[in-house]
């Protein structure tokens, strides 16, 4: 992926981060929240996980936030009015996101492996949908089976947590 | 060309930007959208891994299935703390964290 691209994209996540903690109506921050979403997608493209890209946006953006969106609208939420802000809260939050930044970069300076750049690719005929099934179903079948008792029990839980108590 | 420092480090800072907001905003479906931030920087580090790591111009499909599984069980996640959400809703008609102190004292 041209560096060019990676810093238009990094830098739109960036900024659709920002706009979700820094937005006072919520539906602007689920719209922000949607186009970090869709950078993050374009920069699983250019490092070939093409099946992971697709995902990301048919289920992070497609299902998971239009689920946002949804609540928002069913819950009728409206910008947040100006309570008194708790400098406390604010303060602590700012400081732990600077002190895991800084401890990142930290470790990421003293991380030489990291400095290579991208190998190149073997030319297969084979998607790496082809392969991403063949390991799925091989080597990580069993925590597939859980995957899959766990969206039932997601399912059930949901509608019984939704459920009215009919008297 | 891009390092995999530089991935890393877009992991990070998304990651710190979603703890940021987690603990700063006082709407619950605010911080849930964080929280889903949060797993998302996640899978950018184990997606940089998987290409940078490519052993023989194959990259390591495992780091893309344990993507695949976090996606999926973001969801399942986000299906039930809605539900939590709209259900305390319904018996308090607030969505703001200050408001829900039955924990405290």
């Amino acid at each position: 992926m041209p560096p060019i691209l990676f810093y238009l994209f990094a830098t739109l996540a960036v900024l659709g981060a920002l706009g979700v903690i820094v937005n006072r109506n919520p539906v602007s921050s689920a719209f922000s929240l949607i186009a970090c979403f869709v950078s993050i997608a374009a920069l699983f493209v250019g490092l070939n996980a093409y099946f992971i890209g697709t995902i990301q946006v048919l289920v992070y953006t497609g299902a998971i936030m239009v689920l946002f969106l949804f609540i928002i609208m069913l819950l009728d939420l409206r910008a947040e009015e100006r309570r008194p802000m708790n400098f406390g809260a604010a303060f602590a939050g700012v400081l732990a996101g600077i002190t895991f930044i800084g401890m990142a970069a930290g470790v990421l300076a003293q991380f030489p492996e990291g400095r290579k750049t991208m190998p190149e690719l073997a030319e297969t005929g084979a998607s790496d949908v082809h392969a991403l099934g063949h390991v799925i179903f091989t080597e990580f079948n069993f925590p597939l089976q859980i995957i899959a008792v766990l969206l039932v029990a997601a399912t059930i839980g949901v509608v019984v947590l939704c459920k009215k108590e009919l008297h | 060309m891009v390092t995999l420092n530089e991935y890393l480090f877009l992991s990070a800072l998304l990651f710190a930007i979603g703890l940021t907001g987690v603990m700063v905003r006082s709407n619950v479906i605010v911080i849930f959208m964080c929280l889903e931030l949060m797993l998302s920087a996640a899978n950018i580090s184990l997606v940089a891994f998987s290409r940078f790591g490519a052993i023989d111009g194959v990259p390591i499909y495992s780091a893309q299935v344990l993507v695949f599984f976090i996606i999926t069980v973001a969801a399942a996640e986000v299906a039930v703390g809605l539900a939590i959400i709209v259900a305390m809703y319904r018996a308090r008609r607030t969505t703001d964290v200050g408001d829900m102190t039955t924990l405290k004292n």
